[in-house]
């Protein structure tokens, strides 16, 4: 039971850290703005929900939000910034997570929303013996098939190729004709798509609030156990954190009373990069950040 | 296929007009001017820290001259960001190796011609009609022309900072090519080669240079003066930002003030062969 919905709300975890690796692979940035991203792509999912969209396009709708946020965060904040050190950029990243906390809580306060009508049925599905309940079902079944929709953007078309070139060696793709400043707005743009629809799922099982930035966070054991620049890493990441933590609270919960789930994939995270410092399928040249 | 189109031979295709660049209080340029002819093969020399790379980095986009203009065929481009100059031609190799290691040595040289290819994001994706027809193209550039001209047809689908260093200036050279540029810009292509890599890179720029099919005008930052006396047929001269001369290679190696400033008072050929 627990191994089920492990893997499943593992499933939206890999998005968030999808957008996650999506900006590191680009432009060498560790976005600390991630969990915010996610708080806001459940916040606009809501609000779409609320006036009476039916949730699946509201969920596209959020994409496409998503996609305008992205572009927008990318020409006001950091497009100055191309060219500058690396860590200028992830500070600024911080402040922007400060900048969409406030802004989310500016308009829509800080009690928790829940979807109504909800979306999901509350009855449990039966899968043989087991019982899923219908929300981490779907939700598993988005986050796969967006995945799906973004590896096969990277690998197999030219905008994919030229933001993996920039993220190799960003003069010599300059110099080859590729606009830095599109790739980059494209990746937030990416990024906000993942981890808005990540938002929107998990604001389903949990309902929403302040909270949900905290995956932002929670995410980072998932990119870093996958390896900070390997997306396929980033979804095993996150499906292997969504276990642990599922794992951590059925089994540990009564040896050590308490959020023994928040705090395992931490723990395991840092055990598992005394052995392997790059991740599962990093470069090893993580190291220079 | 864009081709070289309005110039014609010996025309102007490149203008550098009192470039200044300074860091700082260094001045990397101090008011250089200079004029490429179309089909020439220009290099440029001089000591290290002249400010060789320095020009080339203003010619591409990468850096911006506080003053002075760079045309190109006429037009104004010191305004340009170096993506927009890569699109009217001006492509170039680094004296650092800059490929994409983690790539494969097709991949390279396939990013190179990404702004031949105009089909947009979603036909792109689907691989359809036009697009597949770009594509067919475009491989056939790939396969006939620059990997044949280059011999690298062993080592296509290699990962690229696995090759010796050698042929990965090969594959640099490559992937400038697939621009189909009119202009090319090689920062010291022959810098930690063997003999025998020299040579062969020596002959492609002429290749790139004389045959038909490519006539690239190129500017050659140098310093293996065998190679560059050889093959140039103007050679301008710089030391700490200011140019000392511009002619033929053999007045250059006449001059006396360039043998004191960078050549060395022993024979020129002394350093190689």
């Amino acid at each position: 039971m627990s191994l089920v919905t492990g893997i499943m709300v593992g499933g939206i975890y890999a998005l968030v850290a999808l957008g996650w690796v999506l900006i590191y692979k680009c432009s060498g940035v560790l976005n600390l703005a991630m969990g915010e991203l996610t708080l806001i792509g459940a916040y606009v999912t809501y609000a779409f929900h609320q006036i009476g969209v039916p949730f699946f396009f509201a969920v596209l709708l959020t994409l496409l939000v998503g996609i305008i946020l992205g572009f927008l965060t990318e020409r006001i904040f950091l497009d100055r910034l191309i060219g500058e050190p690396i860590l200028t950029v992830i500070m600024v990243t911080v402040g922007l997570s400060f900048f969409f906390k406030g802004a989310a809580q500016f308009i829509w306060g800080s009690d928790t929303r829940v979807f109504t009508p909800p979306v999901f049925s509350i009855k449990p599905l039966k899968v043989g013996y087991l019982l899923i309940s219908p929300v981490y079902l779907w939700s598993f079944v988005l986050a796969i098939i967006l995945l799906l929709v973004f590896v096969a953007f990277f690998k197999y078309t030219r905008w994919g190729l030229s933001m993996q070139a920039t993220a190799d060696d960003e003069t010599a793709a300059l110099s080859l004709g590729v606009s830095a400043r599109f790739v980059y707005a494209a990746a937030w743009a990416i990024a906000f798509m993942s981890a808005g629809v990540g938002g929107a799922l998990l604001g389903n099982i949990n309902g929403i609030n302040i909270s949900v930035s905290y995956l932002g966070l929670l995410v980072l054991p998932a990119v870093v156990l996958g390896g900070l620049n390997s997306v396929p890493g980033a979804i095993v990441g996150g499906i292997l954190i969504g276990l642990l933590q599922n794992f951590a609270g059925t089994y540990l919960d009564q040896f050590f009373p308490g959020g023994v789930k928040e705090i395992a994939p931490f723990v395991f995270m840092v055990i598992f990069l005394l052995f392997k410092p790059y991740g599962l399928w990093g470069w090893e040249r993580i190291e220079r950040v | 296929m864009v081709q070289v189109g309005e110039l014609k031979e010996g025309d102007t295709i490149l203008k550098l007009e009192d470039v200044h660049m300074s860091f700082g209080k260094v001045a990397a340029l101090a008011g250089i001017s200079l004029e490429v002819k179309k089909g020439e093969i220009h290099s440029i020399i001089g000591p290290n820290g002249a400010g060789k790379t320095v020009m080339m980095n203003c010619i591409n986009g990468l850096y911006k001259p506080q003053k002075g203009s760079i045309y190109y065929k006429g037009q104004k481009i010191n305004h340009l960001r170096p993506y927009r100059r890569a699109e009217l031609g001006i492509s170039r190799t680094f004296q650092k190796l800059e490929l994409f290691g983690g790539m494969s040595v097709l991949d390279n040289i396939r990013l190179g011609r990404h702004i031949h290819l105009k089909s947009g994001i979603v036909s792109g994706s689907i691989y359809v009609g036009k697009t597949r027809q770009e594509e067919i193209e475009s491989r056939k550039f790939i396969e006939e022309e620059i990997i044949d001209l280059l011999e690298i047809e062993s080592i296509r689908d290699q990962t690229a900072h696995m090759l010796p260093y050698g042929l990965q200036k090969r594959v640099e050279l490559g992937r400038a090519l697939a621009l189909n540029p009119e202009l090319l810009l090689l920062d010291e292509p022959l810098a930690g080669l063997n003999l025998e890599e020299v040579e062969d890179m020596a002959r492609f720029i002429l290749d790139i240079n004389e045959e038909k099919r490519w006539r690239v005008t190129c500017i050659l930052v140098e310093h293996d003066m065998g190679v560059v006396m050889d093959i140039s047929h103007r050679v301008n001269v710089l030391n700490f930002g200011n140019q000392i001369m511009d002619g033929p290679p053999e007045e250059v190696q006449a001059n006396p003030e360039v043998v004191k400033a960078y050549l060395g008072e022993e024979d020129l050929y002394s350093t190689r062969r």
